[in-house]
């Protein structure tokens, strides 16, 4: 009886659960994201095998909705790998904070890690670690799981619904991509130097629109960053 | 199998960016001024894309206000303002498309 006490205790408060638990609210946000990647992928060309795997593989959502809006300008795949390298450097940062917590764990740990370190998990794992001080491996696990389970599900969702549509491209569905970055945008907007790469970046893309293999658009994301970075550093000596 | 490759690769460098602190480099601190251009990537990378799938949407400069494309991008611009609704934002940019195609029939 006190074995079965202990035991339904301990499944309680399992550290994988938590994990598990404290994800959840972020599914309300990751969900939409999702389902929209996975009606999109369709419009693009990439199969609905294609779309899953890219969720499955790569698990990066703002690097696949990249590479879906390059698919559809028609970019080469060498562009669209160097985009998807740019768009997730910033995953360096996560990394770099994580890491002086994660020095004990043996390397299939580390890789299981990083494999899951999205900005939702980094999210989540970072407040953990303020208020305890330790990133638990088990409830690190149980956030990123969480969030990999519901990006994969609702991926699947989003294929299913775009099956069920006749013909996206007559619908004008080739569109929903930019009208998703334009979400995805405002979302990012706050200040002068966001506004001035944003600017940047539109001049750019048109300016570079011939060049092959819509690498125009690699290089545009490096020089617009530099110039919202230049600005904010100018604004700050002013 | 094209795309496997394409999958490949992005799986590649994306493990990559989240590996090499974590697992090879350890303990290292970057630069503040990494850190701070960082944080306009995204920024950059969603204004060029809907820069270029709205003006430039087969790869030909198209500034003319017959775009259809170019009013879905006003409408959904204009609710992303006003209201931080993903889903929504998607919807007033297809209506908008639709209503320069049937208004100005483009």
């Amino acid at each position: 009886m006190q074995d079965g006490d202990s035991r339904a205790l301990s499944v309680g408060t399992s550290p994988f659960l938590a994990g598990l638990r404290a994800a959840m609210p972020l599914w309300l946000g990751i969900t939409p994201y999702g389902l929209a990647y996975g009606l999109l992928g369709q419009t693009v060309g990439l199969g609905a095998g294609g779309t899953l795997a890219m969720s499955v593989f790569v698990f990066a959502g703002s690097a696949q909705f990249v590479a879906l809006g390059l698919l559809g300008a028609g970019a080469s795949y060498a562009s669209i790998v160097l985009a998807t390298l740019v768009v997730n450097l910033r995953h360096l940062l996560y990394g770099a904070s994580l890491a002086p917590h994660l020095q004990e764990q043996p390397v299939r740990w580390k890789a299981a890690i990083s494999f899951l370190l999205t900005d939702e998990t980094f999210a989540v794992v970072a407040g953990h670690l303020r208020e305890q001080g330790t990133i638990g491996r088990d409830f690190y696990l149980g956030v990123g799981l969480s969030i990999y389970l519901d990006w994969i599900l609702s991926t699947v969702t989003g294929l299913a619904l775009g099956g069920l549509l006749p013909d996206p491209a007559a619908l004008g569905l080739d569109f929903a991509l930019p009208a998703t970055f334009i979400g995805l945008l405002a979302q990012q907007l706050r200040g002068l130097p966001a506004w001035a790469a944003l600017v940047a970046a539109g001049a750019l893309v048109l300016l570079t629109a011939h060049l092959p293999g819509r690498l125009g658009i690699v290089l545009t994301i490096i020089v617009a960053a530099t110039v919202g970075w230049g600005m904010e550093r100018w604004l700050s000596r002013c | 199998m094209a795309i496997a490759l394409l999958i490949l690769g992005m799986a590649a460098v994306t493990f990559l960016t989240r590996y090499l602190l974590v697992g090879l480099l350890g303990e290292r601190s970057l630069p503040e001024s990494l850190k701070r251009w960082l944080t306009y990537v995204p920024t950059a990378a969603f204004a060029a894309i809907v820069v270029q799938g709205t003006l430039a949407p087969q790869g030909t400069v198209r500034l003319d206000l017959r775009n259809p494309y170019l009013w879905g991008a006003v409408a959904a611009a204009l609710v992303a303002w006003r209201r931080k609704n993903l889903l929504l934002t998607i919807a007033a940019g297809l209506l908008g498309l639709w209503g320069a195609r049937i208004l100005g029939g483009v």
